[in-house]
């Protein structure tokens, strides 16, 4: 079981849907998220490209933030997923400073915060919230150990990237181009 | 006295402002609040209210989630929803931002002077408010007639006052829908094919081959049905074709894009009509079978070739070729898109009329992949008196002008209500409802003047909106979550059915349209029209005469019927008469003919910038809606300001720097009240500059909106008409930049 997701940047329209219902879903308080859209304009006009992807953690196999947290609040659950354990943070921050995707925020309760794959409601059968909303359908979740699910099948077909392979996290995000 | 009688009121001079003030702010984040409750809610325990979104017109059907405190949690598409497919878009998830929004209207309110001639609003109970407002409407009727009144309307709501008007005798009922949107494509496309559009369009993105968007730009613009339907043709490899200044999310996603020189869209159209004809690559089957004036066409696009559109629109002859090819390779299942707001440049009606053309030319009408044949579910009438029957309505204000103007027309009303109308059919009150004028309709100056001239004015919204300032009464009206409003019957593919039921008590004392209207109505002696206890009961009346009920749509949200009527498509070689005059999609309008305009569309050149100016593109940015979304937390939270697109090159001519504030001044002198940021970047041609509409809202009470960013409406003085409907025109306007607010200079010296 490895839950990863594949997202689709020829069809994302960067709306950012994914990031508000993340937050009614989850009560984030407003001015802070778990997600977020990233938008990289590249040539001159009218030779131009564009690239429109929804980003979050990458819940990566290979983790510097767990290993540098100080007192296992960060850590792992089944699946692959990326916790924190509120109660068990000190907000010293360490997690924040190793992220390479910046995918971690300080929440103002004093603890670090960051995407859970809507474990919640993956428990339940359900997609995460920003899959599940998502109007372009340009985001797909599942198990990637499962070579019939439809996100291993969608990251098979097409020609994927992951963002910051050079720092070694090894994620489980893949950006179909 | 009279032209300042009706001042903007500031919120230094609010009666009211105490009690905004005295308000616990739950917005944004409370220390502990989120400690308290921290656990997700649960799916299973919540509770689910029908509703259908109201923060933009696509209407998206969805369900409201309360959470075992009975607050409302969160908005998800129903799944049943044509319009939505259980995806909302990010106003609609963010719509529980319009409930939460502690700046929204709290109670009534009522402007009143005090001896030194100050003028503010105080606080009245809804009693005091209807009284005042009977007796006004009473007298106005007695002086003038019923038929001075008019009403300036948006949304669902409008429909209950529609009704209030129409029980008192007035049919001057105008949306700027209609004349500052999408009016002149309804009378193009209902002249050439005999049927307007409508909403949401019947267009078949899904298994569209090629799409064509001109200035449309769709996925910035999230109109629900055909984002999804875009996103789904993208995967079966669908070519698009953006025409478009400003390389738009769409552009990037698109096999051609045309950055064309803007307002030259109506050369390309032409173009690309002669080259459609006289290469034949049009459907000549269908086109012989259902079309009239062919030959008249050949002759009169004779000229219009590539080669003399490439030197208007700055495109290159060649794209101009490729682009009709690639249409016509993938005819019938193409959609050369109608746009939505299409009231740009005065000749809109011609423009779309072109664009209606080019899709009858490549037999997209009725086909798979091009334009669906829509139906829509309809409800009886709930029984009600004979109305009064009018003396006059809108029509009757500048007899003759506008005659193909389907429905009401704003700027008429305004005209009729201006101090230089000199008919015999003057406008002498208004009611607005869930309209924010100052927003929506441009030459903010003659709108003013308009409601200066009015001897009463009230407003209805939920909001604070800039219009509310120049009200004598205003009334706070609930949102879409905590009221019923009459179903959903919006057309497509299978008639359907949405229902609104309220999720959550009205916060504050406001209270729903249904309600407002059956209590003044009651006053002024017209109850009979809203002969109901609860609107509840109307509903559920209509719904029991088609075979459900509001029980059952409490539990299904959405209810598809089956098709009565027509197939979705034309059926090979079926004869149909169409509801024109010749009976035939007519690419030579008898209509237009003999209502005095050109029965084919010719080109005219549009005004030019000046050195220095730089052509005023204004559009939409996903998470907003008009300026109705701009102090809303949720989606003030995605983008709280809008920007000004300035391309590098004109960035270094000026020695301008990215996030610079600067203010615009329009080629009419008219200033911006605030500053804009400046996006530099490679996206937008140097001829022009783009910014997002609905920011730089100006009233105080709007704590997240005031003064960020500018109003593009505000910038939009010069309005060029369209002859045909009346629609305004509004991208006639060309701005400079100020390194400083000249008036504010003047102070500081």
């Amino acid at each position: 079981m490895r839950y990863g997701m594949a997202i689709d940047t020829r069809k994302c329209v960067g709306c950012a849907d994914c990031v508000v219902a993340c937050q009614t879903e989850n009560n984030i308080p407003i001015g802070y998220t778990r997600d977020w859209i990233a938008e990289l304009n590249e040539g001159t006009y009218p030779n131009l490209h564009l690239e429109i992807r929804s980003e979050r953690c990458n819940h990566c196999e290979n983790t510097p933030c767990v290993r540098t947290c100080p007192t296992g609040a960060s850590h792992i659950i089944l699946g692959g997923i990326v916790k924190v354990t509120h109660e068990e943070c000190i907000g010293c921050g360490a997690c924040i400073q190793s992220c390479p995707y910046d995918a971690r925020y300080m929440h103002p309760d004093g603890y670090v915060d960051k995407c859970t794959f809507c474990d919640h409601r993956v428990a339940n059968g359900q997609e995460p919230a920003c899959v599940s909303v998502c109007p372009t359908h340009c985001m797909y979740f599942g198990d990637l150990d499962d070579p019939n699910s439809e996100v291993s099948k969608v990251v098979a077909a097409n020609k994927i990237k992951t963002l910051a392979p050079e720092a070694g996290t090894k994620p489980q995000i893949f950006y179909l181009v | 006295m009279k032209t300042n009688r009706r001042e903007f009121i500031k919120i230094s001079s609010m009666g009211m402002g105490a009690l905004a003030l005295a308000t616990t702010p739950v917005l944004g984040w409370v220390p502990g609040f989120l400690k308290d409750d921290y656990t997700n809610p649960d799916d299973s325990k919540a509770k689910r209210y029908a509703n259908y979104c109201e923060v933009c017109f696509w209407n998206c059907a969805g369900w409201v989630y309360t959470d075992e405190k009975d607050k409302i949690w969160k908005i998800i598409g129903n799944e049943d929803d044509p319009h939505s497919n259980g995806r909302f878009c990010p106003r609609g998830t963010g719509g529980v931002g319009m409930y939460n929004d502690n700046d929204r209207l709290k109670t009534p309110l009522k402007r009143v002077t005090d001896e030194s001639g100050k003028q503010t609003f105080v606080k009245i109970s809804w009693e005091e408010a209807f009284d005042t407002i009977a007796e006004k409407m009473t007298e106005i009727k007695d002086n003038y007639g019923s038929e001075s009144f008019a009403l300036f309307k948006h949304g669902s709501s409008g429909k209950h006052f529609a009704q209030l008007l129409k029980a008192y005798g007035s049919k001057n009922i105008a949306a700027p829908a209609y004349a500052q949107c999408k009016g002149p494509r309804e009378e193009a496309f209902k002249v050439t094919f005999g049927h307007p559009l409508h909403s949401p369009e019947p267009l078949d993105i899904r298994d569209t081959k090629c799409l064509v968007l001109i200035g449309s730009h769709l996925g910035e613009n999230m109109h629900n049905g055909q984002v999804q339907e875009m996103s789904e043709a993208i995967g079966k490899g669908v070519n698009i074709i953006t025409v478009d200044p400003r390389f738009s999310t769409v552009a990037s996603k698109s096999k051609f894009w045309l950055p064309i020189k803007p307002a030259t869209d109506l050369a390309l159209l032409l173009a690309w009509i002669h080259v459609i004809i006289n290469e034949e690559i049009y459907d000549q089957k269908y086109v012989e079978k259902y079309t009239f004036g062919l030959e008249s066409l050949k002759k009169h696009v004779e000229n219009y070739t590539p080669e003399w559109a490439a030197g208007i629109t700055t495109l290159s002859a060649q794209d101009i070729r490729d682009t009709a090819k690639e249409m016509a390779n993938a005819s019938p299942a193409v959609i050369v898109h109608p746009g939505r707001h299409v009231t740009w440049y005065g000749d809109d009606t011609q423009r779309l009329r072109a664009v209606a053309i080019l899709n009858a030319l490549l037999g997209s009408w009725g086909r798979r992949g091009g334009f669906f044949m829509p139906e829509k579910a309809k409800l009886p009438k709930y029984p009600e008196p004979k109305a009064p029957k009018p003396k006059w309505s809108w029509r009757d204000i500048s007899p003759g002008k506008y005659p193909l103007a389907g429905t009401g027309v704003t700027n008429l009303l305004i005209d009729a209500s201006h101090p230089d109308y000199e008919g015999d059919h003057k406008i002498k009150a208004w009611f607005i409802a869930g309209t924010n004028l100052i927003a929506s309709i441009p030459d903010i100056k003659r709108t003013l003047d308009a409601l200066n001239n009015q001897e009463f004015v009230v407003v209805v919204d939920t909001m604070p909106a800039e219009i509310t300032g120049y009200a004598d009464i205003v009334l706070p009206e609930c949102t879409y979550l905590e009221r019923y409003d009459s179903p959903r019957l919006a057309q497509h593919r299978e008639p359907n059915i949405a229902l609104r039921v309220p999720a959550a008590e009205p916060r504050f004392d406001s209270k729903p349209g249904w309600w407002i209207c059956k209590e003044i109505a009651t006053r002024i002696g017209k109850g009979d029209f809203f002969d109901y206890k609860d609107f509840s009961e109307v509903i559920d009346w209509q719904l029991k005469q088609v075979g459900t009920s509001l029980e059952e749509m409490k539990k299904i949200g959405v209810k598809k019927l089956n098709r009565k009527y027509d197939d979705l498509y034309f059926l090979e070689d079926e004869e149909i008469e169409f509801h024109t005059n010749t009976g035939k999609i007519e690419l030579y309008s008898t209509t237009m003919e003999a209502n005095g305009f050109d029965p084919m569309p010719k080109y005219t050149a549009h005004q030019e910038s000046s050195e220095g100016f730089y052509r005023l593109i204004y559009g939409r940015t996903p998470a907003h809606t008009f300026s109705r979304t701009t102090n809303n937390p949720n989606l003030t939270a995605l983008k709280a300001e809008n920007d000004l697109w300035v391309n590098p090159k004109v960035a270094s001519e000026w020695g301008f720097k990215n996030g610079q504030k600067l203010w615009l001044q329009n080629h009419q002198g008219k200033v911006s009240e605030f500053p804009i940021k400046i996006r530099i970047t490679e996206r937008i041609r140097w001829d022009s500059v783009f910014t997002a509409h609905g920011f730089g809202r100006t009233d105080k009470r709007l704590t997240r909106g005031y003064g960020r960013g500018i109003s593009d409406s505000e910038m939009v003085s010069d309005v060029k008409i369209d002859k045909e409907t009346g629609s305004t025109g509004m991208r006639n306007n060309f701005v400079t930049f100020l390194t400083e607010k000249p008036n504010t200079a003047k102070k500081e010296s």
